[in-house]
């Protein structure tokens, strides 16, 4: 595929307004994940600057919990005379007088809404598309990583290394795709690295079945068989000859596998098998979100959802338009 | 009897190929617990145990031996169904899974039938108005819904149906068939069928729209065919062929179960089960069910590809 393949591609990109348009949420997307690996934004996630549960800014203040407690009515009992701790009470006394707390004044509403501790979930939803998309789009580049390697090889060169990775994508595909990420989240740590590599190790064959028949097509035409002719060495024909004419494969196929691997990072995230504790994703979200909504709290069922919804929806139409601009012959 | 010699060998020739996959996913397992798992031996002990007890526990595992011996013991005690107990509840792996298919199954035929009789309709009456409105306004809303995780639909599903509308109990189960599939199954499966109708109706459409375009369709309406035998005689006849192939790629997860569906309504199923096994690192229940399901997976395909010749008598096994 030469340039010219590539330009047409991205004009007829240029004049698709749904896949430019869903591009540029994208891309805000994008430009959001860079200023926050960099500190530059939603950095303060972590910090309990509200009150428990703070309302969102548009709801007003909520009523005061602990003003709804009456106060106990009545003469107080003096236990003096049973309790074991009496002779203690001047000591106890001096004592508290010795220490001094201060109630540190924390926010009435948030911009939309606290978490239980009082975070903002606002900076949550920013903090956790990153881990989310990252996560995704990593697990996406691995898979699609190995997917494209082994299919190649298996493609291009058949025989008993062919075989030998046919078997391999058997082995891989006879296990319901669930619990082989169940199989390998048993045996690895908890943690981002972790998702990115159980994802990517169990993600490849998709990849790696449309690879695979691509250069089983290709290593047969004319261009190929004219490369071994002037004595191109096998790895030159299948890197420097045919992986540029399968490259919008392969392109595509990254775009679909991130949004696939996003839903089964929150997923996993959700069930305590993906990001620890101490991050924060639109899976972990949803996981305190699940017992909030009795309470009446939905901010952080809603923003989870929200950015989430609007990321993949983008996402995808926008690979759909890709698929149509690359491959005008699938329409 | 010619045919059903060939079924015969065929039959044969597809189980004997079954066997290098076979191994190689018990070869896949045994490296992923043995080569990358923790050590079992500490992880039955648990953290209050002595050196010495952990010694007898791997003396008594055989983890001492070098990992050839380790592999034989490991591939006997598949070939002999003898996996022992599970780790976590001394409970034999086998009592677990005979006793959590059931709870399942309860769930997951309802649920896999439902999807299959809704989809389908829908689905042909879409693409055969495909470019109508009803049409984009189905894509337009199935892509919508595909966009909002699973975990959304069931937190807010059993909060609406089940605490605010109060139509259902949000959880629970009964030793009696007949009142689960009347109390406790019905908010679980329509909130699962909500949800897989989105995939299901695009894919089964663009099955639809395959066939629709054919000359053959074209052939049948001008002959002065009736639209109905035109639609269901052909037209669904031959989509028939791919929507089985993909109803054979989800049986298999009718025995895993929907897992989410599972914990979020506490059913004692075989998911939770794998799940409960994974956060307690009960390495003998997630290696049965894996292999096990590997096994069930490849005969399931086979019966598939059996079944192609039945709704499509041009196929030819070889």
């Amino acid at each position: 595929m030469s340039h010219g393949v590539w330009r047409q591609a991205g004009q007829r990109l240029w004049h698709d307004r749904i896949g430019m348009g869903a591009l540029l949420v994208v891309g805000v997307f994008g430009i959001m994940v860079v200023l926050v690996s960099l500190h530059l934004l939603a950095a303060d996630w972590a910090v309990e600057r509200g009150e428990h549960y703070a309302n969102p800014t548009f709801l007003g203040p909520g009523p005061d919990d602990l003003a709804l407690i009456e106060p106990p009515a009545g003469r107080l009992l003096d236990l003096t005379a049973v309790d074991p701790l009496a002779p203690h009470y001047a000591d106890i006394e001096r004592r508290t007088r010795a220490l001094q707390t201060t109630l540190k004044p924390r926010l009435k509403t948030l911009t939309f809404g606290g978490d239980r501790y009082g975070r903002d979930v606002l900076k949550k939803a920013i903090k956790g598309s990153q881990v989310s998309i990252v996560v995704g789009l990593a697990a996406a580049l691995v898979a699609t990583f190995i997917g494209s390697l082994l299919g190649a090889f298996a493609g291009f060169c058949g025989g008993l290394i062919g075989d030998a990775l046919e078997w391999l994508y058997n082995v891989f595909t006879s296990v319901p795709y669930i619990l082989l990420i169940f199989a390998f989240a048993a045996v690895s740590g908890r943690g981002i690295v972790s998702v990115i590599v159980i994802l990517g190790l169990t993600g490849w064959t998709g990849v790696y079945r449309l690879i695979r028949a691509e250069y089983l097509k290709h290593s047969t035409r004319e261009y190929v068989r004219a490369a071994e002719a002037i004595g191109a060495p096998p790895l030159a024909r299948m890197f420097g000859h045919i992986l540029p004419n399968v490259s919008h494969v392969i392109l595509v196929q990254l775009s679909l596998n991130v949004v696939s691997f996003i839903k089964a990072e929150v997923i996993l995230s959700f069930l305590g098998l993906g990001v620890s504790v101490d991050s924060v994703s639109w899976g972990t979200m949803l996981n305190e979100a699940q017992s909030e909504l009795i309470l009446g709290k939905w901010w952080q069922l809603t923003a989870a959802t929200l950015f989430m919804a609007v990321f993949v929806t983008a996402f995808s139409v926008f690979t759909d338009s890709l698929r149509d601009a690359l491959d005008p012959k699938l329409r | 009897m010619i045919v059903c010699d060939s079924v015969s060998s065929y039959l044969i020739r597809r189980i004997w190929q079954m066997i290098p996959t076979l191994l190689g996913v018990i070869l896949l397992v045994f490296v992923l617990f043995h080569v990358f798992g923790g050590d079992p031996a500490e992880i039955i002990a648990g953290q209050n145990a002595s050196a010495q007890q952990v010694d007898v526990i791997r003396q008594q595992l055989g983890l001492n031996q070098p990992w050839w011996i380790q592999l034989w013991i490991f591939f006997r005690e598949v070939v002999t169904f003898h996996w022992g107990d599970s780790w976590a509840t001394r409970e034999p792996v086998a009592h677990i899974f005979f006793t959590r298919l059931p709870a399942t199954l309860t769930i997951m035929v309802p649920l896999f039938v439902m999807t299959l009789v809704l989809s389908v309709p829908i689905a042909l009456g879409v693409a055969y108005v495909r470019g109508s409105l009803t049409d984009r306004l189905t894509m337009l809303v199935t892509t919508m819904a595909l966009s909002i995780s699973f975990l959304v639909y069931i937190i807010a599903g059993q909060w609406l149906f089940g605490f605010e509308f109060n139509w259902f109990p949000i959880q629970g189960w009964s030793p009696s068939l007949l009142t689960n599939l009347a109390v406790y199954v019905p908010l679980p499966v329509l909130l699962a069928v909500l949800v897989s109708l989105s995939p299901q109706v695009r894919l089964y459409r663009t099955f639809f729209l395959d066939e629709i375009g054919q000359d053959y369709v074209r052939t049948a309406r001008a002959k002065g065919l009736t639209e109905g035998r035109v639609v269901f005689r052909h037209v669904l006849r031959n989509a028939l062929i791919p929507i089985l192939t993909d109803i054979s790629l989800q049986l298999p997860g009718l025995f895993v179960g929907s897992f989410l569906i599972e914990v979020f309504f506490s059913i004692p199923g075989l998911g939770r089960e794998v799940l409960l096994a994974v956060n307690r690192s009960d390495y003998p229940v997630i290696q049965a069910t894996t292999i096990y399901l590997a096994v069930f997976t490849m005969l399931i395909n086979l019966v598939t590809d059996i079944l192609y010749r039945v709704v499509d008598p041009r196929v030819v096994l070889k």
